[in-house]
């Protein structure tokens, strides 16, 4: 599963049962988001135990980006099955300070920033 | 928030309107800059996607800018580092406020739509006005006053849950996330367009301490 655009690609390593994203995220709004929260929805239904987003060449994200990777969060935590980490860079400010808005709607959501 | 007959406060609020309105921080008399930038978008009859490319283009080209402002040495690395993170954040919080005015403006009113940064030497200042279409300000000054007057990290979290709940609700976190996140202080001024009063507008304005 894989998107690729000039601004950004998401692509899920079924061995690692990692998503990686990199690039730049400023879509307007739910409706472009939809091809993302498509291929995320499919790999939580996969119900691996673990899985990870790899957002460390992430290097913008806007509101409504936040708003789709809530969605995603409150999606596993609701299907009870699933564990997720979220792989993050020090050198990319918004991480630090936006990322552990995750960890709020799931407590035991794991986030590392290297 | 109901549908039906408008609320006590809100049919007060509905004769206000066609007034100059202040909530929040909001002080235009900031004192003493120099440097500041001013970003205006003509009233567009190009469809809002195809424009929508500009917010970004904006935001990151009002980040570089200001980056030449800050006396930089690239052996200093707290210093880069500082730079990264304000430019950072004037990329995101710009963005936002660009989108928003893009979402909400009043297409039909002509109005152009405008962003200013002001560089100040422990803050910026951004301020970013647009057009409202009147029959959306009692909502948005409700939600303004939510903001205001809620516990927002509270508010963040309900806002995050609800949109995973509602398929159709917009974001309705760029604001939220800019005061939280960023900690930025935020206030409105709502008035009628100068020079055509029959349009209300918006200036919006937050402040990044440096």
């Amino acid at each position: 599963m894989e998107i690729k655009t000039d601004d950004y690609s998401v692509a899920y390593e079924p061995g690692t049962q990692t998503v990686n994203f990199q690039g730049s995220l400023r879509l307007s709004g739910a409706e472009e988001y939809a091809d993302i929260t498509q291929l995320l929805s499919e790999v939580a239904d996969q119900a691996p135990e673990n899985i990870t987003l790899d957002l460390q060449n992430l290097e913008f994200l806007n509101s409504s980006g936040i708003n789709m990777f809530s969605k995603f969060v409150i999606k596993v935590r609701q299907q009870g099955n699933t564990s997720i980490k979220i792989q993050g860079s020090k050198k990319i400010p918004w991480q630090g300070k936006s990322l552990k808005n995750f960890q709020r709607l799931m407590p035991s959501l794991q986030i590392d920033l290297e | 928030m109901n549908d039906g007959l408008p609320l006590e406060g809100e049919r007060q609020m509905q004769e206000e309107i066609g007034q100059v309105q202040i909530f929040g921080d909001f002080n235009e008399e900031v004192p003493g800059t120099e440097e500041y930038l001013v970003i205006g978008f003509s009233p567009g009859s190009m469809p809002l996607k195809q424009r929508w490319r500009n917010n970004g283009l904006s935001a990151d080209f009002l980040a570089e800018y200001l980056a030449t402002f800050f006396p930089g040495n690239e052996e200093d690395t707290i210093k880069a580092d500082k730079t990264i993170e304000v430019k950072s954040a004037v990329s995101y919080v710009a963005n936002e406020l660009l989108e928003n005015a893009m979402k909400f403006n009043d297409e039909t009113s002509q109005q152009p739509i405008s962003i200013k940064l002001e560089m100040h030497s422990d803050r910026l200042v951004f301020f970013v006005r647009n057009s409202l279409k009147s029959q959306t300000i009692v909502k948005f000054q409700s939600y303004i006053q939510e903001l205001l007057t809620g516990d927002r990290d509270e508010l963040y979290l309900r806002q995050l849950e609800h949109n995973g709940q509602d398929e159709n609700s917009g974001s309705g976190l760029g604001l939220l996330s800019i005061m939280n996140d960023y900690l930025a202080k935020v206030g409105w001024k709502f008035e009628p367009s100068p020079k055509h009063p029959e349009t209300m507008t918006v200036t919006t304005m937050v402040q990044l301490d440096l």
